[in-house]
């Protein structure tokens, strides 16, 4: 099960936190903090795994992945597999380049609800669901046409009457 | 009007998240300020009733929320006004925003189980099911799951994927919180195994996964199932799943284990994914270790990891290599080589592993030569990794009594080399085993005091603060074993010594005690020496006297000894050579060690010792470095500093003056300062063991003393008094030390300490009233008025044990090289801490349980409920068997076999039988006869237990059953896969 994904940027600020468990906004901040006091100090091009028992409680493991400017971190326990993990930041990653065109960490910054969509569509309540960057894409860009789509009619109609009652 | 103005005011010039974030990165006014600005204006926008209006509010708090983490409680009702509108993209920011920010404790929760009804059977939007779906995942409680139960059930079996493979996922939630839905879903659930897509498959495995981590057992009748998928199935996700269920699975039923061996090895083989691969490897070596091909072709790919130029193989090579390694060395040593290298990686991670590794490696016969190189790499690694290297130094050298460790020497200079290590932060251990050996080990005692004199004398150490616990052994071996000491004046400067100031108090007392033991074995062996300069040859008899006060076993040695350096001196005829011999023995009491080491330097040390200009300086020596700290603050060190000073003015007088007038006046000056000094001194060279937890039990109840009554009023005292007095040595010293402080009084000058004897008289006081829980004190005013140390008696008891023991522990040591611990019952004689805990420390398996256990309890307390809750169920259960049967009806299941070979393994084994017992009972009273899906084999043979075992009836904890009930049921499990 996957308890918590995270991206943040080599600043420490954080783009995406989404908590499978509830956890207080307090101790979301508290979290990511501490993720992030690991995180920097490790040197580029050691192993991806972190022991996150002290972070995040027994049974639990850290994996992350750097990116340009961007951490991407998964918490999980022993019912998944490491490997898999670092496939699955991998077919995050690529989901979101394929959904920005170069994605880059500003995209991230100002498509939240976007990155919200992708990831739900990916992980579900803990769960991996799909690993296929192209199916995600479909399902994604299917629920923002959607979206757009009551958006605008939304809008007509409302601001019509709007201006019919005055 | 005017509300539909500014309704419309704020649509148009509503800021979206959008301007939101751009504002956020171009703000001036600074982070918090704009924020709590575009707070205000959300809590303000949330309320308008243009629904549009509210959601983009709603989605700015969202995201001020997730990435800023303010609170958004209080929004939580329009939160679910939000969810209710009816256009998908307000839907979906209301859903987004209810995951987020709902927990169980979120009043508003009641509201919203109809419009969650409503969205999961949308018939035309699969994306809002969707939707809810996905929220029900984060937030869904106990209510939320029953009443949603029949909803999720249908979309179990619903025709769009999309929809269907959250369902599933959903259910683990569901299973969690509401565990009566299993008897509705588990049965669909079970059947989506059989489909054809993989998103769906993938769903369901993923399930099975964390429920069999919670609760193996239970889904052992799904074998056949998971052996299926495990051999047909192409999808690595789902494969490693299997691996990860069989993995739990395997561990209850050890013939499942003959049946996937095989295919975990082809996979192992064929497969190109590496995270497919290590799977295998770790099911192997965790679970089928039994297996030796099988474990020997993971080694082999273990060994690919290892040499993988990625770290992250690498690490989880080592990783899987430290699974294996209790069971197969073997497969360790064989990537010896390999895992010495690593040592030295720049990642953290494979460093650490490596080192656990090379600690597994550790034997008697390697253990010199590893911490050799340990202890190099650990001069040469950052401050964290080479604590950790000297950590596991410790921890592995001193596991089982030092039970590798078969060179006590060697260990000892190891210790003081890893102290003189730059990084060490490992004082207390290190502390703890310097006086840990030094009590159980006799024969290291002449080393440990050389290694400690080398600690003490070099001003540099005293200057780093992570050494101080190991100068203060290092002092207080010095201070007890002194007569193994090459040079005892140069201790005295060495404890007295200007830096010294630089310790806390606590030590510094350590270091005045011990200098005060130094002096008086220097001023003894002054006296000794003159006595029989006197007397122109060695005066046999105090020879003896000091070779007798400890009770050596190597008395006989010291004899030896004595001939050969009589007769080696005698040839030379020297007018001082009676002196020197003697000086010799004198020093090398007993120690002959001591002296075999440096029997060259010795005699030129000794020559310069016990002069009269020596022992007048050191005197002087003592009085100007202790001088200022008759003023101290400190307790300790004011009291001992006083014993000290008085002490030395006791003597001084007489000292000097007998020297004066030199041999004329002999006689004269055997009188009280040296009475007192022989005293002082027998009562130093008194030896300290340690204490016996049961030490108080061995002494004899005096007669007429009625223990029972009086100690359920006075245990408190009592335990404060045991306590500290057999926990730590310095306690023990301390006990030593005041009641020697006792004695000086006793003896004369009164006045003169009655500072110090403050603290003294104060413990008379207590013992005189509380005088039965003393040990010795009657003993001890009959026999030694002048030195009643509180525990002596206890001691001196189990001194006895102890040196029985040592010699026990040193004759292995010496003569067979064996395991040191075999014959010694050492838990009784010295109480380690570390000896209790690792007992204990196998408890917390009850408390994880209770934690991690929940879906076991799901799965159990389902039926709790299921019994009380439904008065009749056989309506409903039968059709429901009946689906089972189906299941059940599978080829190869045979249910009779099963049941004979149950009952044969339950008469077998008295023990799996009185758990077997408290099973039925516990499950006689959850469930109705064959609902339960994976209990249905069990079925008829519990109906026929029932009768026989009413009285079997133990309510007892469910989760503390678990494991009891995993033994004995295993065998009940179906054959099928055999």
């Amino acid at each position: 099960m996957i308890r918590s994904v995270m991206v943040m940027n080599t600043q420490g600020k954080p783009r995406l936190a989404k908590f499978y468990d509830f956890q207080t906004v307090e101790k979301q901040q508290e979290l990511i903090r501490s993720v992030f006091g690991v995180l920097c100090s490790r040197a580029e091009n050691v192993s991806n795994f972190l022991d996150a028992a002290s972070i995040f409680g027994p049974d639990s493991s850290l994996v992350y992945k750097h990116y340009a400017t961007l951490y991407f971190v998964l918490v999980f326990d022993s019912s998944e597999n490491e490997l898999a993990m670092l496939d699955l930041i991998q077919v995050f990653v690529e989901t979101l380049d394929k959904c920005f065109k170069n994605v880059c960490e500003l995209d991230i910054v100002f498509n939240y609800s976007k990155i919200h969509t992708i990831l739900d569509e990916m992980i579900f309540g803990g769960q991996v669901l799909e690993t296929s960057s192209t199916e995600l894409v479909k399902a994604v860009e299917e629920i923002s046409r959607l979206e757009s789509a009551s958006n605008s009619i939304t809008l007509v109609p409302k601001s019509v009457s709007g201006w019919r009652n005055r | 009007m005017a509300s539909t103005t500014s309704s419309i005011m704020d649509t148009l010039f509503q800021r979206t998240l959008e301007d939101l974030i751009k504002g956020l990165r171009l703000q001036i006014i600074g982070e918090s300020a704009f924020i709590s600005k575009a707070l205000d204006e959300i809590r303000r926008e949330i309320k308008s009733t243009d629904s549009h209006t509210k959601s983009n509010a709603l989605q700015k708090l969202s995201y001020l929320s997730s990435l800023h983490h303010f609170d958004m409680s209080w929004a939580a009702f329009h939160v679910v006004e939000v969810m209710s509108s009816s256009r998908f993209s307000h839907k979906k920011i209301g859903y987004h925003a209810a995951s987020l920010s709902f927990s169980d404790s979120t009043p508003v929760l009641l509201l919203i189980t109809n419009q969650l009804r409503k969205d999961l059977t949308n018939p035309n939007n699969e994306f809002e099911v969707s939707l809810a779906l996905e929220c029900l995942s984060r937030i869904a409680t106990t209510d939320l799951c029953r009443d949603l139960t029949p909803e999720i059930f249908t979309l179990l079996s619903s025709t769009k994927i999309f929809v269907r493979k959250k369902a599933i996922a959903l259910v683990l939630r569901v299973f969690e919180k509401y565990p009566d839905a299993v008897k509705v879903c588990f049965k669909r659930l079970v059947e989506n195994l059989d489909s054809t897509d993989p998103h769906i498959v993938s769903a369901v495995v993923g399930v099975f996964c964390e429920l069999t981590s919670n609760d193996p057992k239970s889904y052992l009748p799904l074998a056949p199932e998971f052996y299926r998928i495990l051999v047909d199935s192409k999808n690595n996700w789902v494969l490693i799943k299997m691996l990860k269920i069989f993995a739990k699975l395997v561990l209850l039923e050890p013939r499942l284990a003959k049946r996937i061996v095989e295919p975990v090895c082809e996979h192992m083989r064929r497969t190109g994914a590496k995270s497919l691969m290590f799977e295998c490897v770790r099911t192997v070596v965790s679970s089928l270790s039994d297996y030796e091909e099988a474990v020997k072709l993971a080694v082999v790919k273990i060994r690919e990891l290892l040499l993988d130029d990625d770290p992250n193989l690498k690490y989880l090579g080592l990783n899987a290599l430290s699974i294996v390694a209790p069971k197969h060395l073997w497969a360790v040593l064989e990537n010896k080589e390999v895992v010495i290298k690593w040592l030295s990686d720049e990642d953290p991670n494979i460093k650490r592993e490596s080192l656990r590794l090379v600690m597994a490696m550790v034997s008697e016969n390697n253990v010199v030569e590893i911490c050799r190189v340990l202890v190099n790499y650990a001069l040469k690694s950052d401050p964290e990794f080479c604590n950790e290297i000297l950590g596991s130094i410790l921890s592995t050298c001193s596991r089982n009594l030092y039970e590798i460790v078969n060179d006590f020497d060697w260990y000892v200079s190891l210790l003081g080399e890893m102290s003189r290590i730059l990084h060490c932060q490992q004082g207390d251990e290190i502390e703890n085993q310097l006086i840990d050996i030094c009590m159980r080990v006799r024969d290291v005692r002449p080393e440990l005091v050389r290694v400690g004199r080398d600690l003490l004398i070099d001003p540099a150490l005293l200057s780093n603060h992570f050494l101080y616990r190991i100068l203060s052994a290092a002092a207080w071996v010095s201070g007890e074993y002194v007569e193994f000491s090459r040079n005892p004046f140069e201790l005295i400067e060495a404890l007295l010594q200007p830096r010294t100031n630089l310790l806390p108090p606590s030590i510094r007392a350590i270091y005045i005690q011990s200098a005060f033991k130094v002096l008086i074995f220097c001023l003894h062996s002054y006296l000794l020496q003159r006595e029989s300069t006197a007397s122109s040859y060695p005066d046999t008899s105090a020879l003896s006297e000091l070779a007798s006060k400890r009770e050596m076993p190597e008395g006989s040695d010291s004899a030896t000894f004595k001939a050969p350096s009589h007769s080696e001196q005698d040839e030379v005829f020297n007018p001082r050579v009676s002196n020197q011999s003697f000086e010799e023995l004198s020093v090398g009491n007993g120690g002959d060690r001591t002296i075999s080491h440096g029997q060259t330097s010795t005699p030129v040390t000794s020559e310069n010792s016990f002069t009269y200009e020596a022992v007048v300086n050191h005197l002087n020596l003592i009085e100007l470095a202790l001088g200022p700290l008759t003023g101290s603050h400190d307790v300790e060190i004011l009291e001992r500093v006083r014993n000290l000073l008085c002490f030395i003015e006791l003597i001084k007088g007489e000292v000097l003056e007998s020297l004066v007038q030199k041999e004329e006046n002999l006689n004269s000056a055997e009188m009280k300062s040296s009475k007192i000094i022989k005293l002082m001194s027998d009562a130093f060279s008194e030896e300290l063991g340690p204490v016996s937890v049961s030490a108080q039990e061995r002494v004899p109840i005096p007669e007429g003393l009625v223990l029972k009554e009086n100690l359920n009023d006075l245990e408190m005292i009592c335990g404060d008094i045991q306590l500290p007095s057999s926990i730590s040595f310095s306690l023990v010293s301390n006990h030593y030390e005041e009641g020697v402080g006792a004695s000086l009084p006793d003896l004369q000058s009164k006045e003169e300490l009655e500072p110090p004897s403050e603290a003294t008289s104060l413990l008379a006081e207590h013992r005189k009233r509380h005088g039965l829980y003393y040990l010795s004190s009657e003993k001890n005013d009959i026999v030694a008025n002048d030195y009643p140390p509180a525990n002596d008696p206890k001691l001196r008891d189990n001194q006895n044990n102890d040196t029985e023991d040592l010699v026990k522990l040193t004759e292995q040591l010496l003569v067979s090289k064996k395991r040191p611990n075999q014959a010694k019952p050492r838990p009784v004689v010295v109480k380690l801490d570390g000896d209790v805990v690792p007992v204990s420390a196998k408890r917390p398996g009850p408390k994880d349980d209770s934690l991690s256990g929940a879906v076991q309890e799901v799965l159990l307390g389902s039926d709790t409920r299921t019994s009380t809750s439904r008065s009749n169920p056989s309506d409903k259960s039968s059709s429901k068997r009946k689906g089972k049967e189906k299941l059940i009806t599978d080829p190869s299941f045979e249910l009779n076999d099963n049941l004979g070979d149950a009952e044969k393994l339950d008469h077998e084994n008295p023990s799996s039988r009185r758990s077997k017992h408290r099973t039925h009972g516990k499950e006689r009273r959850h469930k109705s006869p064959g609902k339960i899906r994976e209990e249905r084999e069990e079925n008829g043979q519990k109906e026929k237990k029932k009768s026989s075992h009413r009285h079997a009836r133990h309510k007892t904890r469910q989760r503390a059953d678990v494991p009891l009930n995993v033994v004995s049921e295993t065998p009940v499990i179906p054959d099928f896969l055999l």
